[in-house]
């Protein structure tokens, strides 16, 4: 499974490096992780509970940070293993493009699964992984540049007890 | 008017009553009085050194009675193989070693890399999940062509290649064939692939290993179908247990095709464990268990060349095949592309010429054996999908060329080391056609137009070698076991009688159409006998059921023994009558003396030889018990001519069947409706390999396709209304060779229909002007569409 994409964010790209690097960015962007913790250069633990069509399971794993260029370009590649459910694991190269609003995000993403998630979820693979990845940027960019919706934002600074306008990472660093 | 008792009647199946109303035993029907349970922990992924494999955090896990990992088993030998196949240098084909639980390497996914035993089920998969186990993967050889590329991935580090064998047959006849190909007036060529099919039996595999400690005897219960073979191989050469302190037993088996033929894994273990652990240990397959640790039939890709002269008689056979045989070697694996399928590349043709070459590859994925006619459905596949393209090529109608190519002479030695005992191919065809009303079909070609659908007729024969086997020629063909059958008939005093049989039965009707024969043989109610199979403590030495081999083999051989327990009965009757034996008529169970009005019951007879007081004992031992093995002196050949006639949507590509006619030739029939069912089943599953099923694997070995979701299993609506689906073996050249003239019909369906199906699409996208060659199985809506589309 193969997929390439691109996003804007409104931060500038030292700042969208930065949250690249955070493991409570990556916590709140891995959709359903329930679990982040190392650093860059030591690689992150992670856990995350999914479910890929019929097959749910907690993912245990880690992921690696490699080929790092500050600011321009790195590689994240993980592996989790889901007990029964087999295991998924992929990689994603990641170039950061400076533009006059900010950063052009660009991704080219790799997956693969195995085990039962491969016996079972083939058909939805995907389309899984797709989605997966489209949150995944999703939860950055609002994670970086806050929500686009006010309501949203009402939402999440509530549950963060925090000021609004901003992204709570973009928040922290500026 | 029909028979309602013996040879040729229609017998209703006696088993079906319990099968129906909930009371089969099957093996997970046995439990043991405080067994445990086990769950495998199989390998996720394709290709793989076990780089770490912790059992200690599961192995305090609740209920955990011990964890057994491939350390368990460095002692203990592989599971064998029971067919040495040399190739075309003479040389003896690779043998892997095939590990009951993984060396510190996996080579397809399913693989068993430990097994967890515990007091319950559940309490078994929780430890699984806390065994931590890492795989450093390595890249997974899947394609057969990339396989034996230079510098491919090895599946065995052990071996030079991915290369099993590279046979060639018969190889002398190779430079007469490519002569006869270069000088003929018309060669036609055709690439095919013959698809990977999961069996599927109802029931799943299952197993109970027990061990009793005060006798040091080990009991093996196992959904085989063929306990002795299972008990000489696990017992011999992977535990090292002698046969006398082990039983196998094979009680109802829920449905076999040929994937319960072979020696597993999972049975191993479970005697093994049992014994280690002084408690029974059970597993029962789960679905997706079966679908990547049952052997997978089919799996060829093949290139044929049909030669024929200017008057359009076949000169020459050549065909090249890959054959699939997955990670390892099972059971039978490599006699299925060879001696199963290059046998019958004459089919029912005398074609002078004929040349196969098999390449047996290895890859990672789980291994290939016998299914459902094993080897001679890849044969009949090819061959009559090349006859039809030739026929299209020449213009020439598909049923005259079969016609003026048929072997007429009986017997017939074929140039691929078979001799056909007898046959007749124009009565089957003729019996097909009259069936199929081919007058007719131009109008209901012209009713499916009027709908917007392309119909389309396709035509075929078939031929198969059955009734497997003469054990001297087999073994010169490499087989490593004898293929006889045997039967004990033990007649009680009362003059009931029991059939032990080496065969089993597991959807074939044995128990019913067995007791026909013996009833026909002496005249008592079919209800007078009770067959016995299945467990290797209380039946002789036996090879079991597959090739369509119990009533040919097995019931031969309880022909043999029932006619000895005549002959003894005909004595002690002789003695009761005070007449010559030569004079002792048995008819309706009754003996009489030829010429007078004395007799004396069977069951009187009976009676007097376990109660000998008026007995000739200086002359015959009393009891009335006897044993015969049967060895046949040559395969039997059912053949048959088949036809189907399909609708395709245009616009969506889907195919329905209208209507299946077969016209077989079976020999001799002892239940006309058993056969009729048996060729339905067989039909149904070559319906399902042609238009649905397929076993997917991906790029990285992964298999795709384990479960119903993906892996679709022909339903009712696939198949045509029984109104339109016709089955007849009133053409009948019985078997010269064995006492009953019986052929075989399980595996019959299965060998001639796919061919058909595919030939009647084709014929219906030809007549909506789409000039389209093949379209491989399954012909799934998208694959005809996309032909239609000239995609």
């Amino acid at each position: 499974m193969q997929l390439t994409d691109s996003r804007e964010i409104a931060a500038a790209p030292d700042i969208v490096w930065a949250a690249i690097l955070d493991p409570e960015v990556l916590k709140r962007s891995v959709p359903g992780c329930q679990e982040m913790t190392g650093t860059p250069e030591e690689g992150f633990e992670a856990t995350v509970v999914q479910k890929v069509g019929p097959v749910k399971a907690t993912f245990k794993g880690r992921v690696t940070l490699s080929a790092m260029n500050e600011p321009e370009s790195l590689t994240l590649t993980g592996e989790g293993k889901g007990g029964a459910a087999g295991f998924a694991k992929g990689g994603a190269d990641v170039r950061l493009e400076p533009t006059e609003t900010g950063t052009r995000l660009h991704y080219e993403v790799e997956a693969k699964v195995g085990g039962k998630l491969a016996q079972l979820g083939s058909r939805v693979i995907d389309g899984f992984a797709k989605k997966m990845a489209d949150q995944f940027f999703a939860n950055f960019q609002e994670a970086v540049e806050g929500p686009a919706d006010p309501e949203d934002a009402e939402t999440v600074e509530t549950a963060e007890g925090g000021e609004k306008k901003k992204g709570w990472f973009k928040r922290m660093v500026t | 008017m029909p028979k309602d008792h013996g040879i040729g009647a229609s017998s209703k199946r006696r088993e079906d009553v319990r099968f129906l109303t909930g009371a089969g035993n099957y093996t997970d029907d046995i439990n043991v009085h405080g067994q445990a349970y086990v769950h495998f922990l199989r390998s996720d992924a394709a290709h793989g050194t076990i780089s770490n494999l912790d059992t200690s955090e599961a192995a305090r896990m609740p209920g955990v009675v011990r964890i057994f990992t491939g350390a368990d088993f460095e002692g203990v030998g592989g599971l064998p193989c029971g067919w040495q196949v040399t190739d075309r240098h003479g040389e003896v084909m690779k043998e892997p070693a095939h590990p009951v639980l993984a060396q510190g390497k996996v080579r397809h996914v399913g693989e068993i890399i430990a097994a967890v035993v515990a007091d319950t089920l559940e309490q078994a998969r929780d430890a699984a999940e806390a065994i931590v186990v890492d795989i450093d993967e390595l890249p997974a050889v899947v394609d057969m062509k990339a396989a034996l590329e230079e510098g491919a991935t090895r599946v065995h580090d052990d071996l030079a290649d991915n290369l099993c064998y590279d046979w060639g047959f018969v190889e002398e006849n190779k430079g007469a064939v490519e002569e006869a190909i270069a000088n003929a007036a018309h060669v036609t060529t055709l690439e095919l692939v013959n698809n990977r099919l999961v069996a599927n039996p109802m029931e799943p595999r299952v197993a109970v290993g027990d061990f009793e400690r005060g006798t040091g005897n080990s009991t093996l219960y196992t959904t085989s179908q063929n306990p002795h073979v299972i008990r000489l191989l696990m017992g011999a050469f992977v535990l090292g247990i002698p046969e006398h302190k082990l039983r196998v037993v094979a009680p109802d088996v829920g449905g076999g095709f040929g994937t319960k033929i072979f020696h597993y894994a999972e049975e191993a273990f479970c005697t093994f464990a049992a014994k280690a652990l002084n408690r029974a240990v059970k597993w029962t397959s789960t679905r997706s268990e079966a679908f990547m640790s049952d052997a997978h039939g089919r799996d060829h890709v093949t290139r044929i060349e049909l030669a024929l002269d200017a008057d359009n008689n076949f000169v020459a056979v050549r065909t090249e095949t890959l054959a699939n045989m997955g990670a390892y070697l099972s059971t039978f694996a490599p006699s299925v592309p060879t001696w199963l399928h290059g046998t019958l590349m004459a089919g029912n043709y005398k074609t002078p010429n004929i040349y196969v070459n098999v390449k047996a590859v290895f890859t990672n994925t789980v291994p290939v054996d016998a299914y459902r006619g094993a080897g001679r459905p890849e044969a009949t596949f090819q061959l009559e999908r090349v006859i039809d393209k030739a026929a299209r090529e020449l213009g020439v109608d598909p049923v005259e060329l079969r016609r003026q190519n048929f072997i007429t002479e009986f017997p017939y030695a074929t140039p691929v080391a078979v001799e056909y005992d007898t046959g007749d191919y124009h009565a089957t065809m003729d019996k097909m056609l009259e069936l199929l009303d081919r007058d007719g079909f131009a109008a209901r070609r012209k009713e499916s137009e009027a709908k917007g659908k392309l119909r389309g007729l396709g035509i075929n024969c078939f031929i198969e070698a059955c009734g497997i086997a003469p054990s001297n020629l087999v073994g010169q063909l490499g087989a490593r076991a004898g293929l006889y059958e045997s039967a004990t008939v033990r007649v009680n005093a009362t003059g009931g009688l029991v059939v032990m049989t080496g065969s089993h039965s597991h959807g074939q009707g044995h128990e019913t159409s067995f007791p026909q024969v013996i009833s026909e043989m002496i005249g008592i109610p079919e209800d007078q006998v009770e067959i016995v199979h299945g467990d290797t403590a209380n039946t002789p030495m036996g090879m079991g059921t597959y090739g369509s081999r119990s009533l040919a083999v097995g019931g031969s051989a309880m022909v043999r023994a029932a006619e000895k327990i005549i002959n003894k009965t005909k004595k002690i009757a002789a003695h009761l009558l005070e007449a010559a034996e030569a004079d002792i008529e048995l008819k309706d169970g009754t003996f009489s003396v030829a010429g007078t009005d004395k007799s004396v019951a069977w069951g009187d007879v009976c009676l007097a030889a376990y109660v000998p007081h008026n007995y000739p004992l200086e002359d015959i031992e009393p009891g009335l018990e006897e044993t015969a093995f049967y060895d046949p002196s040559n395969f039997t050949y059912p053949a048959g001519a088949y036809a189907c006639e399909v609708e395709v949507d245009p616009e969506t590509g889907h195919v329905s069947i209208e209507r299946f006619i077969s016209a077989d030739d079976f020999g001799n029939v002892v239940n006309p409706m058993i056969v009729e069912g048996q060729v339905h089943g067989g039909i149904a599953q070559g319906i399902g390999q042609a238009l649905l099923e397929n076993c997917v694997y991906d790029e990285n070995g992964q298999l795709v396709s384990a479960s119903y979701m993906d892996y679709a299993m022909p339903r009712a609506d696939d198949l045509p209304h029984m109104a339109s689906y016709t089955v007849d073996h009133s053409c009948q050249t019985p078997c010269t060779h064995n006492p009953l003239g019986v052929k075989g019909c399980g595996e019959a369906g299965a060998i001639g229909s796919p061919p058909t199906v595919i030939n009647a699409i084709l014929d219906a996208l030809h007549s909506g002007g789409h000039k389209v060659d093949h379209i491989d199985m399954p012909a799934t809506p998208a694959r005809v569409w996309a032909a239609i589309n000239g995609q």
